[in-house]
């Protein structure tokens, strides 16, 4: 059995998002998730398969008390931090495509620096107990500073540089400007990136993602019912999850500069049953820049060692030939850890994006990248 | 007797991972190895992944090392650490085929390129822990 067009994304939810916030993280899921129910034309006790955000600081059973949901009969967690996003997609595709429920709920709500520093939380995150051991011990205790060493090896091997890093970051601030709900609304130059400061060498401030606060939340619901719901559906045509070889840390990996989502983007494309051709806009993730050329290159849109070229000359900006991250991505708009990716690619195959459109938008792939080098991603078309 | 408290993260040691810990603590690289098809893997793990033994042993390394990557680290993030930043941080090869990541002591990261030869140093922070180090060979 294939998962292709089997479910349908039919409902989006979005707070404001903010640097900082005195309201639970809880509360704002609720926002975000009242808000996708209504958009789909649901009531929330249609809900029946809940997929909540492991470190969101809620619950399936928060649900159920929350919104009084009668028969609450599919619940699972995607613990791939921020792949976690679209590997719910795949999981809620699954348990609507099995018949285990109708209309699923996936939710992320985060906190910012109003529930602790990265860096504490990470701390507490079991997949990083060998770095937690072996590695921050001796400085390495943040993200940046993870994945600095595959970008610096990146350039070392393939002479990626800096300003190519940037092109991503000053792209992704240009379409942030298009959106009223992205928080870093100031234009950048490529002189502004060059000139921002060192915090894990290669890896300036401007290619490092925002903190934020808020919730998003998309419905998923099955394919056959959806059509009926109040928006146009958007189906999942593939998605997959891939993890890298020896993930426990990225010094550990084989090939650092390569990432789960090589093994799982050919699955998505084959169940799909489309080509990098017709992609017509993608929402990758982007904690840091390297981050998304390095997934251009693992899912196939240039070869490895020629992100860097591809990601110049407008290529990636509205109106290029792969329009990337039309809302700002998690580096301009919010990190809201993937889920806000999801509701950007569904309102641009709704052809609901205003002054961010792409023009005829039919078919487009979102991604998530994790931690270690969890890869997942999804393939959504009208 | 007054000396400052030590301030960095500490490692939480397992029983697992202890015989790393205490070669470290002796000036002496100690890896694990599969007692039954002999594949070194660090770090220290119960499975061993080319033939599912459970049965492992601990050999002695050579501390010598080829740079497989780095990072200059200029916010330090954990406060501790603010007062050596920028510190150089090496992913290395080391010469059992397994990989480490470490410090890089007295080098010019302008000078670094990948595949440079290291070699392990000691660095003794707390009676109990030493910390692993590299310096250019």
């Amino acid at each position: 059995m294939s998962m292709r067009d089997k479910a349908c994304v039919t409902g989006i939810g979005e707070t404001r998002y903010t640097r900082e916030t005195t309201r639970s993280q809880a509360e704002l899921t609720f926002e975000a998730a009242l808000a996708a129910i209504a958009d789909a034309g649901l009531d929330p006790k249609d809900i029946d398969g809940v997929v909540p955000y492991v470190m969101g600081g809620v619950i399936a059973e928060d649900f159920v008390t929350n919104f009084g949901l009668p028969d609450l009969r599919y619940s699972a967690l995607t613990p791939m931090g921020g792949a976690s996003s679209v590997a719910a997609l795949q999981n809620a595709a699954l348990a609507v495509a099995g018949g285990l429920a109708n209309h699923v709920l996936i939710t992320l709500g985060r906190g910012a620096l109003s529930t602790g520093r990265i860096t504490d939380r990470i701390g507490q995150m079991p997949q990083f107990r060998l770095v937690g051991e072996f590695e921050m011990p001796m400085g390495t205790v943040a993200p940046a500073q993870f994945y600095a060493p595959m970008a610096r090896r990146h350039m070392e091997l393939y002479g990626t540089t800096s300003e190519q890093l940037g092109e991503i970051a000053v792209t992704f601030r240009k379409h942030a400007a298009l959106h009223d709900n992205a928080m870093m609304q100031k234009p950048m130059t490529l002189a502004d990136h060059q000139a921002s400061r060192m915090i894990a060498d290669p890896l300036r401030l401007y290619d490092c993602c925002l903190e934020s606060a808020g919730a998003a939340a998309v419905v998923i619901s099955r394919a056959d019912i959806a059509r009926d719901l109040r928006q146009p559906p958007v189906y999942i045509g593939g998605v997959a999850e891939g993890h890298p070889d020896s993930p426990s840390t990225i010094t550990q990996r084989p090939d650092i500069c390569r990432i789960g989502l090589a093994k799982a983007a050919p699955k998505a494309f084959a169940m799909a049953g489309v080509t990098h051709k017709d992609i017509d806009v993608a929402e990758i993730y982007d904690c840091f820049t390297y981050i998304v050329l390095c997934q251009l290159e693992d899912m196939g849109f240039c070869a490895k060692g020629e992100g860097g070229a591809f990601v110049q000359g407008g290529r990636i900006a509205l109106g290029g030939e792969l329009p990337v991250n039309t809302h700002g991505g998690l580096l301009s708009q919010a990190h809201i850890a993937g889920m806000n990716h999801i509701v950007e690619l569904t309102r641009q195959l709704r052809g609901h994006a205003g002054a961010r459109q792409v023009a005829n938008a039919e078919v487009g792939l979102v991604t998530g990248y994790g931690d270690l080098g969890d890869g997942s991603i999804a393939i959504l078309h009208k | 007797m007054n000396a400052p408290s030590y301030d960095k993260p500490l490692p939480d040691i397992s029983p697992l991972t202890k015989p790393f810990w205490d070669g470290l603590r002796e000036h002496r690289l100690v890896l694990q190895a599969c007692s039954h098809c002999h594949t070194v893997r660090h770090y220290p793990r119960p499975v061993c992944d080319q033939c599912y033994s459970m049965d492992s042993e601990w050999i002695s390394g050579t501390g010598r090392a080829t740079i497989h990557s780095w990072a200059v680290n200029h916010h330090p993030f954990h406060f501790a650490f603010k007062r050596e930043s920028p510190f150089i941080t090496v992913t290395v090869d080391l010469e059992e085929g397994v990989r480490m990541q470490a410090p890089l002591r007295d080098a010019d990261a302008s000078t670094l390129t990948l595949g440079m030869a290291v070699q392990l140093i000691y660095e003794d922070v707390t009676p109990e822990l030493t910390l692993p180090a590299f310096r250019l060979a």
